[in-house]
């Protein structure tokens, strides 16, 4: 186990060093100047080429990966280019919105899917079952954002609960308030999820479900819920922690939308900004953030097997 | 295990009270907030290094100026008191206003102007001009600054009271003298709000809490000019919700007090809620424009220009884009109409014409059926339809359009380019501006034409430069006005670009709380009152 955790730590370093590649290319190739944008819609081109010179834009494109890269590897990311701070810092003041967003969307995926999804393992072809089927379709055709006004107009315009946007700071204000202006966002952001892992929980259950040892349980007078929780759901954990793990790297995809509607002022809205205004550094720490992020949860969603089915070892 | 039943009673009871809000951890006591949802994003604070207009209007919140336009666009003395110019117009010399502090407590001075204005006047483009007249400047006394004059010109007070960007802005001394091509890091004015740079998040909120020392003008106020009474005790610009329909949902639920600037396609439902009232602050409002390529043809040519004024005809580009009747008017003046210089003499070619007169002026011109590349921004909703409407116009006449969708921000970097279309470059854009950033010949930066040196497009026309020279250095106002026609009618000859009208585009606040909105050509935040 402990040589697995290191070779998997070790093999983070090359996907990062390809990451940071790519990014670093991909942003000088595609086209937009940070320094017309920066300049404003007045700006003569004189003006333009003096920001451009004072960020090194103008310098040989091997001459501007090498100060980045080696900036980078002393865990300095850069200076965004528009807000006079560091991608750290701006980074830190966004991460906590996402960071609840996220979260809370997926203890409730958790906590609606996998109970839902084992229900109608069980009683498959019944109503839970078929209602079910219906709410996945439902959950995988309805855009984010179109979910995001139903539900706005409802709770929030019409019956008055909870508000239409906007983000409370842990420490801000009561825990009453960060909760409130997240439980439409997470909602609206989790049925997707919810569709998803209680599709693949009905499936991975179903299967087991069908196993000669469940039949045995069964036959030993287990109570039901022991037969389907001790038994069947142990058994068919492997694949929902694995989809529930897709899912956490999804929601950074996900939030972005999310975030956009309900006006909260994340991570994936910092990304939006900084692709459209060509924040060069911002994008680059952003995305290596994210895809650190998600080689961490792959690695946690590995481990989790050993505890899962005790079959696996590494 | 009775002693563990009852510490766990009283956490679920403390857990049940804070969690209903009535232990507030934070909440400390603010005052009256006024809530905004800005028109756009604030990301640059520098409003000398930028012309966009968010760090104008921040701008606005902090620093103060030394004159003002009003709303109908007469200069006034803003942070000036008394001045004087000698017989033969070449020495200005201003007295501040008695009791002018900057946030940090110190006085203004003559030195902090002088050193704002040389930093303004390295950006802007009419700082520039000016800087080309001026000789020298000085401060004889704390509360005193003199202009010298190498020889008399007729935009001292244009220049020093323009409202738009770039704004000459009064900072300390030791902030001014940043270099001009850097940024600022240090953000103290002497205006009627402070920053709270500890509580601005880039892309979610800016915090303005109310200057208490300083002294507004007696006079009541009107666009730039006048007294700024502050009545709210803090200013929060909601940076996050830039959603257009739930920007509407903030201010009918009463989340937001003001939507500075709503989508056309908002005010349907704005207008059907009781609870919100539209208010147009800024009645000169803005102007579209479409703008030529200048460098590469067909627009090299300028009967090829020509055609293409006949073809565009401006309602239907307002129609398109505006769609509410009320809050647009066909405009043809390249100076905005209701203002100082509103002249439409020499517009006939666009104003009179026609999809016949374009072809018949098209087929005279040469037109070899090069591509027209027009670049469409697909995520600038204000702007977003107008390259669709040219698009068409300029097909109907007979030119070979190429229309192209991109996000603006590669509009903008696009249009700094001087190569070929076909290399990346381009033919036509199309954008907006607000009225007083385009009213004068000096500032318009769009009937500039010294080549490579001017906006983008690049036109060179040596005829038109020199009546620009000469508007800037003539003094009398009547002969002013005379170079003003004679600048606007070689304009259209040369074609610079296509004024493609006028819009409005009102505020939506909440009814019965907010009032006492200054009309003027930003967004500005004194005088309001919130009940």
């Amino acid at each position: 186990m402990p040589i697995f955790l290191l070779k998997r730590i070790l093999s983070t370093i090359p996907v990062m060093l390809i990451v940071a590649v790519l990014v670093f290319m991909l942003l000088r190739l595609t086209p937009g100047d940070p320094a017309a944008i920066i300049a404003g819609d007045a700006a003569s081109p004189e003006n333009i080429a003096k920001i451009r010179e004072g960020f090194g834009l103008d310098k040989p494109l091997p001459v501007q990966f090498g100060i980045w890269f080696g900036n980078l590897l002393t865990g300095n990311l850069g200076e965004s280019y528009f807000f006079k701070k560091t991608v750290v810092e701006l980074i830190a003041q966004r991460i906590e919105p996402t960071l609840a967003l996220a979260t809370l969307t997926i203890l409730i995926a958790i906590a609606v899917a996998v109970p839902l999804g084992v229900l109608a393992a069980w009683r498959m072809g019944g109503w839970l079952d078929r209602a079910l089927m219906g709410f996945s379709v439902m959950g995988f055709s309805v855009p984010v954002f179109v979910l995001a006004y139903i539900l706005i107009y409802i709770v929030s315009l019409k019956l008055g609960w909870l508000p239409v946007q906007g983000y409370s700071r842990l420490g801000e204000g009561t825990f009453w308030q960060f909760l409130r202006h997240l439980i439409l966002p997470a909602i609206t952001l989790s049925v997707i999820y919810i569709a998803l892992i209680a599709r693949v929980t009905r499936a991975a259950v179903s299967e087991v479900l069908t196993e000669d040892y469940i039949r045995t349980a069964r036959a030993k007078g287990l109570p039901e819920f022991t037969v389907l929780w001790r038994h069947a759901f142990a058994n068919a954990a492997v694949p929902i922690v694995t989809v529930i793990g897709i899912g956490i790297a999804l929601l950074i995809g996900g939030v972005v939308v999310t975030e956009s509607v309900y006006g909260i002022p994340g991570l994936g809205r910092l990304t939006v900004d900084a692709v459209l205004a060509r924040d060069f550094p911002t994008i680059q720490g952003v995305i290596l953030l994210f895809s650190f992020v998600y080689v961490l949860i792959n690695l946690a969603v590995d481990l989790s097997y050993v505890l899962f089915d005790p079959r696996i070892r590494y | 295990m009775k002693i563990h039943q009852t510490w766990l009673r009283g956490l679920a009871v403390a857990a049940l009270v804070a969690g209903a809000g009535l232990l507030p951890q934070g909440a400390a006591a603010q005052g009256t907030v006024l809530k905004v949802v800005p028109h756009s994003n604030l990301s640059i604070l520098d409003p000398i290094w930028t012309t966009q207009y968010m760090a104008r209007n921040h701008g606005y919140m902090i620093y103060d100026t030394l004159f003002g336009t009003d709303e109908k666009g007469t200069i006034k003395p803003q942070m000036v008191d008394t001045w004087t110019v000698s017989p033969d117009n070449r020495l200005w010399t201003f007295k501040l206003r008695p009791g002018l502090e900057f946030h940090d407590g110190k006085p203004v001075t003559g030195d902090d102007v002088i050193a704002s204005l040389n930093r303004w006047g390295k950006r802007d483009a009419l700082g520039q001009k000016l800087y080309t007249f001026i000789d020298r400047m000085d401060s004889t006394a704390p509360d005193t600054f003199r202009i010298f004059l190498r020889e008399a010109c007729g935009i001292v007070l244009e220049a020093l009271g323009k409202p738009s960007s770039n704004v000459p802005f009064i900072m300390p001394k030791s902030v001014a003298d940043t270099a001009a091509d850097k940024q600022i890091d240090t953000y103290i004015g002497s205006g009627p709000y402070v920053f709270k740079r500890d509580e601005f998040k880039p892309g979610d909120k800016a915090v303005y809490t109310k200057f208490a020392k300083y002294v507004p003008r007696k006079e009541p106020p009107s666009g730039t000019t006048g007294g700024k009474v502050v009545y709210v005790d803090r200013v929060e610009w909601n940076l996050a919700l830039r959603d257009a329909q739930g920007q509407v949902n903030a201010l009918i639920k009463g989340e937001t007090d003001i939507l500075e600037q709503p989508a056309f396609e908002s005010y349907a439902s704005l207008k059907g809620d009781a609870g919100v009232e539209i208010v147009n602050k800024n009645p000169v409002g803005f102007e579209y424009m479409l703008r030529f390529n200048f460098l590469h043809p067909p627009f090299n040519n300028p009967k090829v220009r020509q055609a293409a004024l006949a073809a565009l005809s401006q309602e239907p580009f307002l129609k398109a884009q505006v769609g509410i009747k009320e809050y647009y008017r066909t405009c043809a003046s390249m100076f905005g109409c209701n203002t100082p210089y509103g002249v439409t003499k020499g517009s006939d070619v666009q104003a009179k014409g026609s999809i016949n007169k374009a072809k018949e002026l098209l087929k005279a011109s040469g037109y070899n059926n090069e591509k027209v590349l027009i670049m469409k921004p697909t995520d600038l909703a204000s702007i977003g339809k107008l390259p669709d409407v040219a698009a068409q116009q300029l097909r109907q006449a007979g030119f070979n359009v190429d229309l192209q969708a991109m996000d603006w921000n590669t509009v903008v970097s696009r249009r700094a380019k001087k190569d070929a279309p076909a290399n990346g470059g381009w033919n036509i854009f199309a954008t907006a501006w607000v009225v007083p950033d385009i009213w004068s010949p000096l500032a318009n930066a769009a009937v500039g034409t010294a080549g490579e040196k001017s906006w983008f497009g690049w036109p060179t026309d040596e005829a038109l430069e020199k009546l620009r020279d000469q508007f800037a250095r003539e003094v009398d106002p009547a002969k002013k006005k005379a170079l003003v026609e004679a600048i606007h009618v070689r304009a259209f000859e040369v074609g610079t670009h296509a004024p493609l009208g006028e819009y409005i585009n009102p505020a939506a606040v909440r009814k019965g709380v907010i009032s006492g909105m200054v009309t003027g050509p930003g967004d500005f935040y004194w005088n309001i009152k919130k009940k």
